[in-house]
């Protein structure tokens, strides 16, 4: 808890990377790079759980919590490129714009 | 009761006879060359799991495995209604040409995970328990949508619902997060207690934190604005599994919206009514969300030529009427949603179901191949589905209409006047396109090219059983309504 660096600093870095995760989300058309605009957003959730831990009473519910979302974003990952894999084996390109062929 | 892990098992059987057999048919799959009974198995383990699920009074509530799960009235009703919604699946997945091709072994065993994660969803206490399972739900659900790997539309299918839920979970976790700094705790009790203490609370912030946590839980139940992936998704995926999502994970999703929403940050009065955290207006703002989810399901099914897209959009304003239910913030509303999802369940497998027929026989989805369906040999299946649609829009004698009936009886009781005209309106524009292909199948002529329909037994018989239950329980829902008094039992730990 050193270098009068408290809980708000966190609060403030874990707010740039979900902004950055979501603008990553929203403007990407690569799905891969849409993949990890959700990895920054999940992990900015993260910083949150381990700020509000250290800073907080709560014992270790913040921590196990990040542990939990490190391993499902792992799983997510590995079906997420299973998808885009069979994707690109389909269609020969990831670029989501190019995969429409749902609408209305 | 706090129950230890071993103490907790004994309330947990149907999900432990899920999870063996998820590993049955894992290994059974390895040892047999012929896949095609792997079908009748998982048809045999939901069965079972449904009787065990109906063999177990809920005389005590209690916490299973430290707080992380809760067993009461609540958890049953949905723990019934998604094994019934699963026994659907698996019946419709052994009836469906789509599927057949698939690996049997895989895609049984990830769809009764995906039944077991429903039912962990249903009977979460606890920030984590709840992301896991809604977690668990959304990756199986993935799988299953791109299951047809060979078909573009499943697998893009697939791409959209991965992004768009882990958008919407990311989203949730994060406004998770800030209700875990608020209240220090995960355990929804505990977070209740912080929340509802005297003292200052950090209004806009939790405001925030549950626009945030919506977002996770509103993707599930498709509700505006996070219903974007549910017309592609349910277009693409493979028939039965649409269905599955449609009548599961959105039953799934309304356990925990309601379970988080009410038990966990709200406090009930003694006269049944529901009250929300002092300047948190959450309600107000579902109330729009429910009022532009109907309006905007139902106006974009006017358009639709594809009938699992129309039942797509049709499913986003049925869970818009469901959340009625929820806004009105009373124990009334509450019972009124279970007995519309349980409606909901009937009705829209059994148009699911013949939608499936149809395209088994035509290889199409789009309404033109319903072209006097019942001058082709599919007078059966017409008849049903004109039940179903009737059932939809809420005709009177049908299911669907003792559904809406109290939902709208605890609407005007809230004193919710505009929302019920809102309903009303809403429940008139869906008549139109419920009504289009019931005109196609019975008044428009064949053109020779649809091709004509054959009976099968295994489909007709749960199509016939899905009707006449869309009927009975119109006249006779008795049980329905008391099944779900008995299940507006939320245990708070007292």
């Amino acid at each position: 808890m050193g270098g009068g660096i408290g809980l708000n600093h966190f609060l403030l870095l874990s707010l740039i990377i979900f902004s950055l995760g979501m603008v990553c989300v929203l403007t990407r058309r690569n799905a891969i790079g849409i993949l990890m605009g959700v990895e920054l957003i999940l992990n900015s959730a993260n910083i949150n759980y381990l700020a509000f831990a250290h800073y907080g009473g709560a014992k270790y519910d913040g921590q196990v919590f990040a542990i939990f979302v490190i391993m499902l974003a792992a799983a997510e990952a590995v079906i997420g490129l299973a998808v885009v894999l069979a994707i690109y084996q389909n269609f020969k390109t990831i670029d989501v714009d190019a995969t429409e062929t749902l609408s209305g | 009761m706090d129950l230890g892990n071993y103490a907790s098992l004994a309330h947990f059987l149907p999900e432990l006879l899920l999870s063996a057999g998820i590993l049955v048919l894992i290994i059974v799959d390895l040892l047999v060359a012929n896949k095609s009974h792997l079908g009748d198995l998982a048809l045999i383990i939901t069965a079972g799991a449904l009787l065990l699920i109906a063999l177990t009074p809920v005389t005590a509530n209690a916490w299973l495995f430290h707080r992380m799960l809760v067993f009461d009235g609540f958890a049953m009703f949905f723990r019934a209604l998604i094994a019934l919604a699963a026994l659907v699946a698996v019946w419709m997945s052994m009836g469906s040409e789509e599927v057949r091709g698939c690996d049997q072994g895989e895609y049984y065993a990830i769809l009764l995970a995906s039944t077991l994660a429903m039912f962990l969803m249903a009977e979460s206490a606890n920030l984590l328990m709840a992301y896991l399972s809604l977690e668990f739900v959304s990756l199986t659900s993935y799988i299953l949508t791109g299951f047809l790997r060979h078909n573009r539309r499943s697998l893009e299918a697939a791409l959209k619902y991965l992004i768009y839920g882990g958008v919407a979970s990311g989203t949730m976790i994060y406004g998770m997060s800030w209700i875990f700094g608020i209240s220090g705790s995960l355990d929804f009790t505990v977070i209740n207690k912080a929340l509802t203490a005297p003292g200052a609370l950090p209004v806009l912030a939790v405001f925030i934190a549950l626009v945030l946590i919506l977002a996770g839980m509103g993707y599930k139940v498709a509700s505006v604005p996070f219903h974007m992936w549910a017309p592609d998704v349910y277009t693409g995926a493979p028939i039965p599994i649409t269905t599955f999502l449609a009548i599961g994970s959105k039953a799934a999703g309304f356990a925990l919206l309601t379970r988080f929403f009410f038990p966990a940050i709200s406090s009930l009065t003694a006269s049944g009514s529901w009250q929300a955290l002092k300047g948190v207006d959450w309600p107000q703002l579902l109330l729009v969300i429910c009022v532009i989810t109907m309006t905007l399901g139902n106006l974009a099914a006017l358009q639709q030529t594809n009938m699992k897209r129309l039942l797509a959009y049709s499913s986003v304003a049925q869970a818009g009427y469901a959340l009625m239910g929820f806004v009105v913030l009373s124990n009334d509303g509450i019972r009124a949603m279970l007995f519309y999802l349980f409606a909901y369940y009937v009705m829209d497998a059994g148009a699911f179901l013949v939608v499936m027929i149809v395209a088994n026989n035509t290889g199409r989805e789009d309404i033109g191949a319903y072209r006097g369906l019942a001058w082709r040999g599919g007078i059966v299946p017409a008849v049903a589905l004109s039940i179903f649609l009737l059932s939809l829009t809420g005709i009177p004698l049908t299911v669907g209409f003792i559904g809406k009936f109290y939902l709208f009886a605890a609407v005007i009781r809230g004193q919710f006047y505009v929302l019920a005209v809102v309903g009303v309106i809403n429940s008139v524009v869906s008549l139109y396109y419920y009504m289009r292909p019931i005109k196609t199948m019975f008044l428009d002529t064949p053109n020779g090219d649809e091709g004509t329909l054959a009976a099968d037994t295994w489909n007709y018989g749960l199509m016939s059983v899905l009707a006449c239950a869309t009927i009975a329980l119109g006249i006779y829902w008795a049980p329905i309504i008391a099944f779900a008094n008995r299940s507006l039992n939320f245990f708070l730990g007292a």
